[in-house]
C-alpha cells in the first residue's frame, strides 16, 4: 500500500485541481485581474489547501519524521536569494500570460487540444532549459544546489 | 457562485490532503515543478515515486471523464503567446524552486519565508501581467 501512496496522491490531487476550477485559465485569469470583473473564488483553493498542509508540516517539524517513522529533511524556509525572487518572477509572468500552472498544465493536456499541448511542451522545453543552464553554471563554479 | 466557491475550497482541500499524504507517508514534497524537473534531469534517486506521483495526476483527468465529468478549458491566447507563457514557467519555477504547489500549498504550510515571498512574487507579478495585457496595453479587453 505504501508503495502506491504516491500514485493515491497524484490521483486525489489531479481531481483537486480539477474541481477547484484550476484547470481553466479563463477562471484563473479572472481571479488574477484584480482591476477588472475580479472572481476572488479561487483564493479558496490556496486557502482550502494550506489548511491541510499546515498541520501535515508542523507534525513533521516537530517530529523530524513521517508517520512510519522515515527521517525528513524539509526545504530550507529562510535563505532568500536572487535565483528565487527572479525564478518566481518569471513564473509569474507565465502564470499571469496563459492562466495555468506546472499541475493544471499536465491535466489539460490530456485533454489532447493543440494549445494546451502547446503549453505543455514549451513548459518542459523551458525546464529542460533550466536544465541545461544550471548544468553549464554548475561546470565554472560550484554553487550550493537548491532542492527543489 | 455558491457552488464556485464550495467547489474551490473542496479542491483546495483535495490538494492539501494529497500533499500531506505525501509528506506524512513518505517524506515528500508535492510540488509540481519539481517533480517533473527532477524527472526530466533524470535524477535517480525517488525516480519511483515521481513516476507514480504524475501517472496519478495524469488519470485523474482520464478517470473523471469517464465517469461522465467534462474538462471545461478555454484559452485566451493564440498559440505563440502560450508557447512563451510555457517556456517561462518552466523555466521560471525551476529557477525558483517551486510554484503554486511547491511554494504555495507546501511552502506556506510550512510556514516557509522563503515560500511566502516566492508566493507574493508570483501572484503579484501575475496580476500585473493580466493587468497590462487586460487593461494598460492597447488592445486589452477593457
Amino acid at each position: 500500500m505504501t508503495r502506491l501512496l504516491p500514485l493515491v496522491a497524484g490521483l486525489l490531487f489531479g481531481f483537486g485541481l480539477i474541481l477547484s476550477g484550476m484547470i481553466d485559465p479563463e477562471r484563473v485569469l479572472g481571479f488574477l485581474d484584480v482591476a477588472g470583473r475580479w472572481n476572488p473564488s479561487l483564493a479558496l483553493v490556496m486557502g482550502g489547501a494550506v489548511v491541510v498542509t499546515l498541520p501535515a508540516f508542523a507534525y513533521v517539524r516537530r517530529t523530524g519524521h513521517s508517520l512510519s517513522g522515515a527521517s525528513i529533511a524539509l526545504p530550507d524556509r529562510r535563505r532568500l536569494t536572487r535565483r528565487l525572487i527572479l525564478g518566481s518572477a518569471l513564473f509569474g509572468a507565465g502564470w499571469g500570460l496563459a492562466g495555468i500552472c506546472p499541475g493544471p498544465g499536465l491535466v489539460i493536456a490530456t485533454a489532447g487540444s493543440r494549445e494546451a499541448l502547446v503549453f505543455l511542451v514549451s513548459m518542459l522545453a523551458g525546464m529542460a532549459l533550466y536544465a541545461g543552464w544550471s548544468r553549464w553554471q554548475t561546470a565554472g563554479a560550484a554553487p550550493a544546489p537548491e532542492a527543489r | 457562485m455558491t457552488t464556485e466557491l464550495l467547489h474551490a475550497l473542496l479542491g483546495g482541500l483535495l490538494i492539501g490532503s494529497a500533499a500531506a499524504l505525501l509528506l506524512l507517508g513518505r517524506g515528500e514534497i508535492a510540488g509540481i515543478s519539481g517533480v517533473l524537473g527532477n524527472l526530466l534531469e533524470g535524477r535517480a534517486g525517488g525516480l519511483a515515486w515521481r513516476l507514480l506521483f504524475l501517472a496519478g495526476l495524469l488519470c485523474a483527468p482520464l478517470l473523471w471523464r469517464l465517469s461522465g465529468g467534462t474538462l471545461a478549458v478555454g484559452f485566451p491566447l493564440g498559440g505563440p503567446a502560450i508557447a512563451a507563457a510555457g517556456l517561462l514557467v518552466g523555466f521560471g519555477t525551476r529557477l525558483g524552486s517551486g510554484c503554486t504547489s511547491g511554494h504555495g500549498v507546501c511552502g506556506l504550510g510550512n510556514l516557509s519565508l522563503r515560500s511566502l515571498v516566492a508566493t507574493a512574487t508570483f501572484m503579484g507579478v501575475a496580476a500585473l501581467t493580466v493587468f497590462l495585457v487586460r487593461h494598460a496595453l492597447p488592445g486589452g479587453a477593457s
